[in-house]
């Protein structure tokens, strides 16, 4: 559930009880739904009215058409499903390594003051830099290959998971430290049995803004050296000013990123249960 | 049986020039519980982070059946004032907790935790998350935790203070059947004077500035309480008030004198 729906809910229970007899108010999804309507219903007027050229903004009939052809015809020599699993597959592999090598990282940091003294610069030293920014010395060194956008979003990605880890380590409750000591815990059993699973809410939180971060990056690094993938198909009909596909791709794009924050947010409730609960 | 020793202890905290503890000398055998009273500044805590080996005596000599104590372990368990329960686990994975680390198979650390839930009368608790627990519930877990690794000693930090009063007595006569039943030696410390009068079998009253031992009283309500004694009709009993109002006069008299001295 995210922070609307619970601000909903408690709007919903507050108004709902003291006056049985009063209409009940429009829940704020409705709101929500009405207003994705009404912007929907506009698009279909200007365009079913000729206000607008197709070149700057097509019907959402030619859009549905063209999402049909794309599914079926796919664009540009390869399904559309090929370029969907281009692009996942990228972030997928980006976002493996990332997580395999940046939560050891982040204990070290969080647990060891000499890992902490070698690794934190070097981290607060690129994080700050636009992916964007270093991608023209990665294409320099590893060519316009899958390699080089591989690289690229694993270093946006490695960044915000060793920190998040690193605070969770740093933030570690002593008490329960302690705890494990004089039950007779040894400093690999603290860190496998303690330290990490405190630090499991931070480390998700860490993958949900790496990934986040990670989709915008490769959007953007399809959109300068790729012949595959989302970016690709949006830049590459932005060239042939098919502004229809532009837009699907626009869509596509977006939905993705919010399965993906979606789909996290369950894996925090299913791993963390614990977390936002009153001790 | 196991008896913890210290000699000659003195502590300071890093940086600082005035020590904590100053010359603490106490042993704890079979049989006893010993209760530190003290406010707080008098260096309570200190003591039983010494003891449990957190932290390192500035000088002095600490040792359980001889062997000294350097860092925590398992031979001297803790029961923390805020219950410090790994919440990821359940009621019983956290009681077995301390024999999971040692190594214990499954079967047999489980069967050891569901006793000693069944020793703080949590029978129906095992399968309970950590966060659906009450308070007192909760240092139930923590005191089954210590006990299932087999402590020879048990170290217990003002394990009360944060309950309300109708479970902190509850909570104070489960803890005395306890100690009958597994003749482990307790230290625990305390701010609150009925408490410790009602459990000490061996009470010592702290002061602060440094923190040192200012008196050492034997009590037997504890063990009167764990002889089947009502816990009202003990706290009613004209020998417990008179002590506990010699403590508490104790107490004020230390305070009298810090003031006179500053």
């Amino acid at each position: 559930m995210n922070i609307l729906d619970l601000l909903a809910d408690g709007e919903h229970d507050a108004s709902a009880q003291p006056a049985l007899r009063a209409r009940r108010p429009l829940p704020t999804r409705w709101i929500s739904a009405l207003t994705l309507g009404s912007l929907l219903l506009a698009w279909w007027l200007v365009t079913a009215a000729g206000w607008v050229e197709p070149l700057f903004l097509p019907s959402p009939a030619d859009i549905l058409n063209r999402a049909w052809s794309l599914l079926t015809q796919g664009y540009m020599d390869a399904s559309l499903w090929q370029h969907l699993a281009a692009s996942l597959g990228r972030i997928g592999f980006a976002l493996l390594a990332a997580t395999l090598t940046a939560i050891p990282v982040g204990i070290a940091i969080g647990y060891n003051r000499v890992a902490r003294g070698i690794l934190d610069p070097l981290i607060e030293f690129y994080r700050p830099i636009p992916p964007l920014a270093y991608l023209p010395l990665i294409v320099i060194w590893c060519g316009i290959g899958e390699a080089s956008k591989v690289l690229l979003i694993y270093l946006a990605i490695f960044a915000p998971i060793a920190i998040a880890t690193a605070t969770g380590v740093r933030t570690v409750d002593p008490a329960r430290l302690r705890a494990a000591q004089s039950l007779g815990a040894s400093k690999a059993q603290l860190v496998r049995h303690v330290i990490l699973p405190s630090a499991l809410p931070d480390i998700l939180t860490g993958i949900r803004i790496g990934l986040g971060v990670g989709w915008s990056t490769l959007v953007a690094a399809e959109l300068i050296a790729a012949t595959s993938g989302l970016g690709f198909i949006v830049q590459s009909a932005a060239q042939f000013l098919v502004t229809d596909v532009v837009v699907l791709g626009i869509l596509l794009i977006a939905l993705i990123a919010f399965a993906l924050e979606m789909s996290l947010r369950a894996l925090q409730r299913k791993l963390v249960p614990w977390h936002g609960q009153a001790h | 049986m196991a008896l913890l020793e210290l000699e000659h202890i003195s502590a300071q905290y890093p940086g600082a020039t005035a020590p904590v503890l100053a010359d603490i000398n106490l042993s704890l055998g079979p049989r006893q519980l010993l209760v530190a009273l003290g406010p707080s500044g008098s260096g309570k805590t200190s003591l039983l982070n010494l003891i449990a080996g957190f932290v390192s005596p500035s000088s002095g000599r600490i040792t359980l059946d001889g062997v000294p104590v350097a860092g925590p372990g398992a031979e001297r368990g803790v029961v923390f004032q805020d219950d410090a329960l790994l919440p990821w686990q359940n009621v019983l994975a956290n009681v077995a907790f301390g024999l999971e680390l040692a190594g214990v198979p499954r079967a047999q650390r489980q069967a050891k935790a569901r006793e000693m839930l069944a020793l703080v009368d949590l029978h129906g608790f095992a399968e309970r998350s950590i966060w659906q627990l009450s308070g007192g519930q909760k240092q139930r877990v923590g005191l089954a935790r210590a006990l299932a690794a087999d402590p020879r000693v048990l170290l217990m930090d003002e394990p009360f203070g944060a309950l309300d009063a109708f479970t902190r007595e509850q909570m104070q006569e489960l803890l005395l059947q306890v100690w009958q039943r597994t003749a482990k030696p307790v230290f625990l410390i305390t701010h609150d004077i009925e408490e410790a009068v009602f459990l000490a079998s061996d009470l010592i009253l702290l002061a602060p500035n440094p923190g040192r031992v200012v008196e050492r009283l034997q009590l037997d309500f504890g063990q009167r309480y764990a002889a089947g004694e009502p816990a009202r009709a003990i706290k009613s009993d004209p020998a417990f008030i008179e002590t506990r109002e010699h403590v508490l006069a104790r107490v004020f008299s230390q305070r009298q004198a810090l003031k006179e001295h500053a």
